[in-house]
């Protein structure tokens, strides 16, 4: 009964898979931060009710050593961004939605769509397996630098690596079905302008994530042959490690991993960011009652983004030795690609005016990404300046930039969409009073969080450190933070069993929905299985003479008020 | 605004490019968050349902959005032209001659900051992989004539104020990243590569130099120091040292 879900090829079944597996890592993911932020906080003290079962190995008596506390960094950073939010923002909501927005019957390639979430269980599992191995999971952070990665003892790296190429698998093949469907599956009528701006960024994400994993699948490869063929695609001639000669045939080059890295590293911001974008379009259209303002040219900016994302990777990578021309060409992109999304952001706050706006609580989430995201946005400026990059790189401002970007950012997003979108899949509404107790409570703390960062960061205070910075004379003045900053993470995950709550009582016992709640105009609030044919814009909100505030999609003629 | 940002002391000759760029873009940003955030908050009261029931199908007329974009790309325009190119084409290009300048090798590992001074002869000894060892992180080679009088350190970086220094930046092992907060230097070790970098410290004064990359598990703490000497009391360092070190 159970296990015909698991086979299922429906793109909504396989759509809601891919949901309840990513929110568990997303919250693997978030409870391996909280043991982060306990050891910055009070570094070397145990950590209290679940030190216990951390492992005698990675933390005796409670306490975190500094190899597990490399393990968490990387593994939290990995777990997130490719186990928990991509999965969540294009396998789930991708899945689920696209398919229904544009009017057709199931994913192009229903096999392959399973396919693609059995490939990212077993990257999962590989993943979560690599941290019972002995040694440990990767302790090299989620970016895996070489030659550290390359000679780190233990099988956890060679782990990370192999999740990695299952993970890949996962999104190439999901990334084709996207594709196609789109380009193939739209229904009658449903020309590419009259696409909700959420599917046109499904659109462009699927290109991305085939255009540029196929970069780290290879890298992963390469890697792969180092630590277990011998090779040296990434060590050079000449090593020392603790004071011992290195017998290794050299020859290779350390820069190169991150060149590959972040070649895939930097469009995958953009796979982050944009299904999120697509999600709070619907939402303010919906809330605000009208139109989005500029469409068509948030939907050109998308394009941008997409072209552009793949010319700025080096900006991680200002200060491994770079002249001016090339510093300049990145620097330059950088500042240009800030162009689009200033945009896109730009077009939602407009979208606001003239609206009549409904604070419903997914709306109240997509509102606070706009500054969220506005923060994040802003705060990659100094660092994509090689100049300012020098006194910020590695340093918490970075941490607390990308967090912007995505925690307060994305994930607010992913959650407007999943409280939009409850009452499609279920048929019943979230209780609206837990969700706004989520909602509050999870903004507070994540700015208490993540604001400081930015004061650590421009005291000099370097990321990943063990002790927080403690070992620093110049983090003297800033390291009283960190306990605030924990007591957040500790208070936001408390806020989050308001939402897991919410998921699992209302699913049984929340009021019934009626079929378009929301009174929307997309074609995934249509009822009857009869085929759909398309006659307009996506958000005819508000249209002057129309007798509702909104006419669907699907909707064939308008009835005029006065006729 | 750099008061308010809070940054390390400023000791280094182009610490105060950096720091105005950091200022200027700080502002920049300030200005389009508070912009953003009063519309923003304008216009979810003004356009609150109870006060707007009935929403506009237009929505806001005018080219306020192709301003708003245009002023941001100025904006960045100008920081990029004026200000980050030629702070860092200054930082990359314009060395200065090593005649005027205090030349030193630094050779990250794990976890560690090994300093090599070339001593009076101005030139740095034979270094060779087989000759590392406990004693000897660098391996440097003490039969060669050059190496007679150079001087090495592991975690002190000595250097006088007012003189260009140059740093040939290497490591043994991982990356790492060389950092030195009060001069706004901050240059990856990458193995394979001898990287180079300069600066004109002006401030006298002992800090510390921290490791930006992580390097492996005791990343925390590679940490090492760098005192800024008057010139008189660099010389005599560097006399002293060259004693203690010198042969039998």
């Amino acid at each position: 009964m159970f296990l015909k879900y698991l086979a299922s090829t429906d793109h909504k079944v396989i759509g809601l898979l891919y949901g309840f597996t990513s929110l568990l890592f997303l919250l693997v993911g978030f409870v391996l931060v909280l043991v982060i932020r306990w050891q910055l906080a009070y570094p070397g003290d145990p950590v209290p009710l679940i030190g216990g079962w951390l492992g005698e190995a990675n933390a005796p008596g409670g306490i975190v050593l500094p190899e597990f506390y490399n393990q968490l960094g990387a593994m939290h950073g990995t777990i997130m961004v490719f186990l928990g939010v991509v999965p969540l923002a294009v396998g789930a909501f991708g899945n689920y939605l696209v398919p229904l927005q544009i009017g057709a019957p199931d994913m192009a390639f229903p096999r392959l769509n399973l396919a693609s979430y059995w490939c990212y269980v077993a990257g999962g599992a590989v993943m979560l397996a690599s941290f019972f191995v002995p040694g440990g999971a990767a302790n090299n952070g989620w970016t895996s630098y070489a030659p550290l990665s390359d000679l780190a003892p233990g099988a956890g790296q060679t782990m990370w690596l192999a999740g990695m190429l299952f993970i890949i698998c996962s999104s190439l093949l999901g990334a084709l079905n996207v594709i196609t469907t789109i380009v193939q599956l739209r229904a009658p009528g449903m020309t590419w302008f009259r696409l909700p701006f959420f599917v046109w960024a499904q659109f462009i994400t699927a290109f991305l994530l085939l255009l540029a994993f196929p970069a780290l699948q290879a890298a992963a490869i390469l890697q792969g042959m180092d630590r277990l063929a011998g090779t040296s695609f990434f060590l050079p001639s000449g090593l020392a490690v603790s004071g011992q000669r290195l017998e290794v045939a050299g020859g290779g080059n350390a820069l190169l991993w991150q060149h590959l890295f972040w070649f895939l590293g930097h469009p995958e911001v953009y796979v982050l960011i944009l299904p999120a974008m697509g999600i709070v379009a619907e939402v303010v259209a919906n809330n605000t009652r009208k139109p989005l303002w500029g469409y068509r040219v948030m939907v050109y900016s998308l394009f941008v983004l997409g072209v552009l994302s793949f010319v700025v990777w080096a900006h991680h990578m200002f200060l491994t030795g770079m002249g001016t021309a090339v510093s300049a060409f990145f620097q330059t992109t950088t500042m240009i690609i800030s162009i689009p999304s200033v945009v896109i952001l730009s077009s939602l706050m407009l979208s606001l005016h003239g609206g009549s706006i409904r604070f419903t609580t997914p709306m109240l989430f997509a509102l606070a990404f706009l500054p969220m995201f506005g923060i994040g946005g802003l705060t990659g400026l100094p660092l994509g300046l090689a100049t300012t990059d020098i006194a910020l790189h590695d340093t918490n401002y970075v941490v607390g930039h990308f967090h912007y970007l995505v925690a307060p950012g994305t994930i607010f997003a992913l959650f407007a969409g999943i409280y939009h979108w409850f009452p499609r899949v279920t048929g019943r509404m979230l209780n609206d009073w837990l969700g706004r107790i989520h909602f509050a409570g999870s903004l507070v703390c994540m700015n208490v969080i993540f604001l400081p960062m930015f004061v650590q960061g421009l005291a000099g205070v370097n990321r990943r450190l063990w002790d927080g910075g403690a070992e620093y004379v110049h983090a003297q003045e800033v390291l009283y933070l960190n306990v605030p900053m924990s007591m957040a993470a500790f208070a936001l995950a408390v806020f989050q069993l308001f939402f897991i709550a919410n998921l699992f009582l209302s699913l049984r016992g929340g009021p019934a929905a009626e079929p378009n709640p929301w009174r929307a105009t997309t074609l995934e609030w249509r009822t009857g299985g009869e085929p759909v044919r398309v006659y307009r814009d996506p958000y005819a909100y508000s249209v002057p003479g129309a007798p509702s505030d909104f006419v669907p999609q699907y909707q064939a003629e308008p009835q005029r008020a006065g006729a | 605004m750099i008061e308010w940002l809070g940054v390390p002391v400023a000791g280094a000759a182009h610490a105060g490019d950096v720091d105005q760029v950091m200022a200027l873009v700080h502002w920049l940003m300030l200005v389009l968050l508070v912009g953003w955030g009063v519309f923003f908050v304008y216009a979810l009261v003004r356009f609150r349902r109870t006060a707007h029931p009935v929403a506009s199908y237009d929505g806001l007329r005018g080219r306020w959005s192709a301003w708003l974009e245009g002023g941001v790309l100025l904006a960045e325009v100008v920081l990029l032209a004026f200000f980050s190119i030629p702070v860092w084409s200054a930082r990359v290009d314009a060395f200065p001659s090593e005649r005027e300048s205090v030349v030193v090798r630094v050779v990250a590992e794990q976890f560690a900051w090994n300093v090599h001074y070339p001593g009076s002869d101005g030139r740095f000894g034979r270094t060779d992989l087989v000759l590392v060892g406990p004693a000897n992180p660098l391996g440097l080679d003490r039969t060669d004539p050059a190496a007679q009088d150079d001087v090495t350190t592991i975690n002190q970086l000595h250097l006088p104020v007012n003189r260009p220094a140059i740093v040939y930046l290497s490591s043994k092992d991982m990356v790492h990243s060389f950092t030195l907060p009060q001069m706004r230097i901050k240059q990856d070790a990458i193995p394979g590569l001898i990287q180079p970098v300069w600066f004109t410290p002006t401030e006298p004064g002992e800090w510390e130099i921290a490791c930006s990359q992580l390097c492996g598990l005791a990343h925390y703490r590679m940490r090492g120091f760098y005192t800024i000497h008057t010139q008189d009391e660099y010389e005599a360092w560097l006399v002293e040292e060259a004693a203690a070190q010198a042969g039998p």
